[in-house]
């Protein structure tokens, strides 16, 4: 049965709106700060270890990106623990919560299809983090200028833009989790606890679990554990079931845009080596295939939860 | 007559094995007021959701204007406006944004949107709390808003889901004037409501609603025949002669069915017509002074408890 009328009729209503909402939040103004200071831990720690090691490279923008010094993490793996974390504060009450103000029925009587809805809540909570995370790109690079006082070549510049890319990606894949459970839930405090259980899950203990699943499915073959060596199959399986975590392809996808000599991710056999010059730069678009089929899997997993929040809110019941 | 504006015939709505709406048909036609009155899950905001394309028919179908607001709710919504039982509006907005909202997804420009909006809010007397917060309104102004948006919209239909439960006397009176208001503008307004004598004095016709069906339907005196049997009681205030009594001589006036003696010297009939003149001359016969003679209109209060009362005797006897 065709439906009349554009799906997308109100959907720039619904998205300035909720723009509106979430750039004047209390809530937003806590994330800000929250990425703003935590971010900056990091960005002090690596200016000033870089400023103590520098010597010669090509790349030194890059590494204000990743170097780390304990205690703390780089930037990036900061970013990685805190973008999920504002995706899920942005999107846990986004379909409850309108169902808890008793608006929802009202809207929904106006003349838009409750696709227009829930797209518009997507695409507004997915820009207000992209504004966040490219204020905070321009803070980094802009300090890093500052500070280094070595202007950013264009290919470092490049990275560092398809490094923004991918974590746009990363914060849609989280926003779509929370959204999914605040569809699915109606009580907001659940939506958010469940999302952020998932995310504990995938981040902390989907590592530690992933590598024994794989030694069930694959037993490890005696050969290769005489001489101390991971078994190839084992080895490819834990690989594989490591990357069902989102934390994991966005860090490996980074890993390859920020680290120019970055040649495989997982593992390769050493003849696949040969005649490579280890340590050297790939070109971008070298860097850029090899973080390919990471960056296409986390938009896909974006577009995948987000499928299946539309398929469960379009069967929901409106009425309270 | 006028040409009906919503029509459903064999209406159905079930969950999984449950029926909610049970092949139901009625018309509701152009400028009239029409109640929809039943206990709480009887299945009649089901049936207004069904109206609005907000839920799916299982069987049967509903046509509002002439359309199919499964197939076309874009167009059916935007000439019917809904209020749903305790409306919702977003807290942190203001009143004027918050019609603002809804006025754009309804496509206005901006020019129709601030004259519209300001119109809204001065008939429901709000115009000096527009640029309030919604958070600091009433039950009773939050229900006004309500109410303004239909008007904003400039709405065909007006259908109201318990538009006045959970209001003090004083709004719902106020509440209840606008409605009229609605009326006399030609809008067609379809309302449910548990505060029978408010729906009385505004509804043309009432259907009485159980479990998923339509058990009666008309206006309030016809249903009075119907389930009290008679459509007059007449009060008879009267001082008998010594030794006269009245009850035989009132009795005996064709077309009264039962009289009772309601105090001293009060009397109460029933009839099937209006047999006041009758009486008077029965009293004035018998020598007796009469002081009052006066028609109670029937209440659809007792009209509804007596239905229903019956309704769940007869079950009684059916299970028996």
């Amino acid at each position: 049965m065709q439906r009349e009328g554009s799906p997308w009729q109100g959907l720039g209503t619904v998205v300035l709106k909720e723009l509106a909402d979430h750039l004047g939040s209390a809530r937003m103004r806590m994330l800000e700060w929250l990425m703003l200071l935590t971010a900056a831990a990091p960005l002090y720690m690596a200016i000033t270890s870089l400023r103590d090691t520098t010597a010669e490279d090509p790349f030194l923008l890059l590494k204000l990106f990743t170097v780390d010094r304990a205690p703390l993490p780089s930037f990036v793996g900061i970013l990685g623990f805190l973008i999920p974390l504002m995706a899920i504060g942005l999107g846990f009450d986004a379909i409850n919560g309108e169902h808890n103000r008793r608006t929802l029925s009202r809207i929904l009587a106006q003349p838009i299809y409750r696709d227009a809805l829930l797209a518009g809540k997507f695409i507004a909570s997915l820009a207000t983090l992209a504004i966040s995370l490219v204020c905070l790109w321009l803070l980094v690079v802009g300090l890093g200028v500052l500070f280094l006082g070595v202007p950013p070549s264009w290919e470092e510049i490049a990275r560092s833009l398809i490094f923004l890319v991918i974590s746009i990606a990363y914060a849609g894949v989280w926003l779509a989790v929370a959204m999914l459970l605040s569809v699915i839930f109606r009580s907001p405090a659940t939506a958010a606890l469940l999302s952020l259980g998932v995310w504990l899950f995938m981040t902390l203990l989907w590592p530690m679990i992933s590598p024994v699943l794989a030694q069930m499915i694959s037993p490890p073959d005696i050969r290769y554990v005489m001489l101390g060596l991971p078994s190839p199959d084992t080895l490819q399986w834990q690989v594989g079931l490591s990357r069902l975590s989102p934390n994991e392809l966005y860090g490996e996808s980074v890993l390859a845009v920020l680290s120019p000599s970055t040649r495989a991710l997982g593992p390769i056999f050493l003849e696949q080596l040969q005649g490579a010059v280890i340590g050297s730069a790939l070109p971008l678009k070298e860097s850029l295939m090899i973080a390919w089929p990471q960056v296409v899997g986390l938009v896909a997993g974006a577009i995948l939860l987000f499928v299946v929040t539309y398929v469960v809110f379009q069967r929901q019941e409106v009425r309270a | 007559m006028s040409e009906p504006v919503i029509t459903a015939r064999r209406l159905t709505k079930r969950y999984g094995t449950s029926i909610v709406v049970d092949g139901i048909d009625f018309d509701i036609l152009r400028g009239e007021t029409f109640g929809l009155l039943g206990p709480n899950g009887a299945g009649k905001t089901t049936t207004i959701l069904m109206m609005l394309g907000l839920t799916d028919v299982s069987d049967g179908e509903v046509r509002v204007l002439g359309r199919d607001p499964v197939r076309e709710p874009l167009a059916v919504k935007r000439r019917v406006g809904y209020l749903p039982d305790a409306v919702g509006f977003y807290d942190g907005m203001t009143a004027d944004e918050n019609l603002s909202y809804t006025a754009r997804l309804m496509g206005f420009s901006r020019e129709v949107r601030r004259a519209r909006i300001a119109d809204a809010l001065a008939r429901v007397r709000l115009a000096d709390v527009a640029d309030k917060r919604v958070a600091t309104f009433s039950r009773g102004m939050r229900q006004r808003l309500g109410l303004a948006e239909l008007v904003m919209k400039g709405a065909e239909i007006a259908i109201l889901d318990e538009p006045t439960s959970g209001l003090d006397p004083q709004s719902t009176h106020e509440f209840l004037d606008m409605i009229g208001g609605l009326k006399r503008d030609g809008v067609t307004v379809l309302i449910t409501s548990h505060l029978l004598d408010q729906v009385q004095r505004l509804c043309d016709r009432v259907a009485l609603f159980q479990r998923g069906r339509i058990l009666m339907m008309g206006t309030v005196p016809e249903l009075a025949r119907e389930v009290l049997g008679a459509g007059f009681v007449v009060d008879v205030e009267a001082a008998a002669a010594p030794g006269k009594d009245l009850v035989p001589r009132l009795a005996a006036i064709p077309g009264v069915k039962t009289v009772e003696r309601a105090g001293d010297n009060q009397y109460r009939m029933t009839a099937d017509h209006d047999v006041r003149p009758d009486a008077a001359r029965a009293v004035v016969a018998a020598d007796g002074a009469l002081t009052r003679l006066s028609v109670a209109d029937p209440s659809l209060d007792s009209i509804y408890t007596r239905f229903f009362e019956r309704s769940e005797k007869k079950e009684l006897r059916d299970a028996a």
